[in-house]
């Protein structure tokens, strides 16, 4: 098979509080042999919040970011479901509308640039799974995960609004009934858990303005997980991992019960797997101790 | 024509009734099921051959009455327009039917909605405008201006969207996706006078847009593509457009990535709760961040990454920027 080859476009997170996703993101592709190039110009993609205050400044600044995948010639792999969202929502509202497009090119020509469209921008789980291939994985697994019942939490910006989200995932993922993590943690060679809350909101982006229905939410999450008999969860959402590894004190008082569980990086879980060292993929970044390992 | 195909499906029915039950309990059926037959086929099965006592709401059974919604394995429907075979599609032959809200049930899958009714009340869901009595004229819309609607009226006040909110499940004061979704219908409306008013009702903390959490879920349950959170992002805007965003920590939140975006290129997230909640506020999140800091999780100002380029950045951001706070 031809390398894979993608634009990668971090976000800010995998910069600041979540180093260890930058980490073992790039030890998983370096061991499936995919190739990414960093889009070191690339901006914030205003987290859904930019937007509120001024959109138009936002569809700019994410279409800029795309014009850089495209000038690659490359699809753009995000490692953030709000990344995702945002730039897969800029793109597909720019290729639906040439007025907008039109509007966005005039500013960016202002600085030599353009966007045209001509990339694709998808998540790197979905990279994964559908380009590189599930079962390909699997034979390259040496350390299985078969100790561990293993939560998947799927983040909203994923898979909802799923019209959207589908334009890119060949899997076609079922907001109701997603599978992509699930699928991945079985190629892993862990066993999946069944819970309510896993295609559930963890209340990230509320965090601030509604302190009382993120911490409720994220304690739900949890809470779930665990009832469910989980060792650990799995994310492939920076902000949820933020949530969920980091904010478990304010959950616990929020819904009254103690909540509190490993939490890693679906690209922490794949290197796991595919025998890359604790250090290699930032365990010891992880606020809620990673004791398994 | 095709061969009509059969499939058994097992259905699990909440039942419940107020005035006779402490508790619901759920009813099991299994019945053959044809690939034409939507839900509210199946329900009127039941009910015709099985238990003349299940009760529900239907009237139309062309999806455009709104009552019949319940939810099936969790997700929102209509029943008169969700085919059997597309759910047993998702989630197998065993299906569950549910009331949109278990809580509010009063018979088996009819729900008590006045606190969506209530919700939609508070926005003033209708044309505020001074006419005159015995005009000369219509008041004609043009189709440029009826655009502006986001087709906000199609929607039929089934409650799919408001009784799958996680934000109104938690925050009872929260005015929800549907009532959002009419406050914009209204406010966009070219012939509408109380825009502002209703700004300011969708502004206020607590019931306003701020405690949307976007998980994005009433865009994906609306049965008639109305797409709430769409409107809830365009009464944001217009919040800050009007100049009435009060100086707070949800509005800071959101201006707040601007100003980082201009200096970095990226986001400075410590800086931004410092910005959000106030040199103050920002206090109670001091035992998190010593914890996240001792993990290696705060950068700290001195090394803030910064974007390449950042002056295209800055260009831009000067030359596009729409509003001001
Ligand atoms: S969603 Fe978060 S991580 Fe992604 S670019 Fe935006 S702020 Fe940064
Ligand atoms: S699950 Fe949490 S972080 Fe993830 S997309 Fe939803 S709110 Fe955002
Ligand atoms: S996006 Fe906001 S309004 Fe819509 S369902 Fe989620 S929390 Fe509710
Ligand atoms: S917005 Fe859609 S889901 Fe919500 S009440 Fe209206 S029609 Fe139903
Ligand atoms: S019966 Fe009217 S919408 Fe279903």
């Amino acid at each position: 098979m031809e390398k894979l080859k993608y634009a990668l476009f971090t976000g800010c997170t995998a910069k600041e509080s979540t180093p260890e996703q930058m980490m073992s993101t790039l030890a998983v592709a370096n061991k499936l042999g995919i190739e990414l190039v960093e889009l070191t110009e690339a901006s914030c993609c205003g987290a859904s919040h930019l937007q509120d205050y001024d959109d138009f400044l936002s569809l700019v600044l994410n279409a800029r970011n795309i014009a850089y995948a495209e000038m690659h010639g490359l699809t753009m792999v995000t490692i953030c479901n709000t990344c995702q969202l945002n730039t897969a929502m800029t793109k597909h509202r720019l290729d639906h509308n040439a007025e907008l497009k039109a509007k966005v090119n005039a500013k960016l020509s202002e600085v030599g640039l353009e966007y045209k469209g001509t990339s694709q921008i998808t998540h790197f789980l979905y990279a994964i799974i559908d380009d590189f291939g599930l079962d390909k994985i699997k034979e390259m697994v040496v350390k299985p995960l078969s100790q561990f019942n293993i939560a998947p939490f799927y983040g909203c910006h994923n898979i909802r609004p799923s019209e959207l989200q589908n334009e890119t995932h060949k899997g076609h993922e079922n907001p109701y009934k997603p599978t992509s993590l699930d699928d991945l943690i079985i190629a892993c060679g862990g066993a999946s858990v069944d819970y309510e809350e896993k295609n559930k909101c963890c209340g990230f982006h509320a965090e601030l303005q509604a302190p009382r229905t993120a911490a409720i939410l994220t304690g739900n999450a949890v809470a779930g997980a665990m009832d469910a008999n989980a060792d650990w969860m799995v994310t492939p959402c920076p902000l949820c991992h933020l949530k969920l590894d980091t904010q478990t004190h304010h959950a616990s008082v929020a819904i009254g019960r103690e909540v509190s569980l490993p939490v890693l990086h679906m690209q922490q879980m794949v290197g796991l797997a595919l025998g890359c060292s604790a250090e290699e993929l930032g365990l010891k970044h992880h606020v809620t101790k990673v004791d398994f390992i | 024509m095709d061969a009509i195909k059969t499939q058994q499906v097992t259905f699990k029915v909440f039942r419940f009734n107020e005035e006779t039950d402490y508790l619901p309990y759920y009813n099991t059926y299994t019945l053959d099921v044809t690939h034409e037959e939507v839900v509210l086929d199946i329900l009127n099965r039941i009910k015709w051959d099985h238990d003349g006592t299940l009760s529900y709401r239907r009237s139309c059974r062309h999806g455009i009455c709104g009552v019949c919604s319940i939810k099936a394995n969790g997700k929102g429907i209509l029943a008169c327009k969700t085919r059997l075979f597309d759910l047993v599609e998702t989630f197998g032959s065993e299906i569950i039917l549910e009331p949109l809200s278990t809580k509010r049930a009063i018979k088996d899958l009819i729900i008590d909605k006045k606190d969506f009714w209530d919700k939609h009340a508070q926005v003033q869901p209708y044309l505020v405008s001074d006419i005159e009595e015995h005009p000369a004229l219509e008041h004609l819309v043009s189709p440029h201006d009826a655009e502006k609607l986001l087709e906000a009226d199609y929607c039929i006040q089934c409650g799919a969207c408001h009784y799958s909110c996680p934000a109104l499940a938690i925050n009872d004061e929260f005015i929800g996706p549907a009532a959002f979704a009419a406050a914009y219908r209204f406010s966009a409306d070219v012939r509408d006078e109380a825009s502002l008013e209703r700004l300011h009702i969708v502004n206020e903390e607590a019931q306003g847009v701020w405690d949307c959490v976007k998980c994005m879920e009433c865009a994906e349950v609306c049965p008639k593509e109305v797409n709430p959170i769409e409107k809830i992002t365009k009464l944001h805007n217009m919040v800050f457009e009007a100049n009435i965003a009060k100086n707070n920590v949800a509005t800071r939140h959101a201006v707040g990535f601007a100003h980082s975006i201009e200096k970095h290129g990226l986001l400075d997230e410590g800086e931004l709760v410092r910005y959000s909640e106030g040199n103050i506020g920002v206090l109670k999140y001091v035992p998190v961040a010593l914890k996240m800091f001792a993990k290696g999780k705060i950068v700290l100002p001195w090394n803030m990454p910064k974007a390449d380029k950042l002056d295209e950045i800055k260009k831009l951001i000067k030359s596009s920027s729409t509003v001001k706070f």
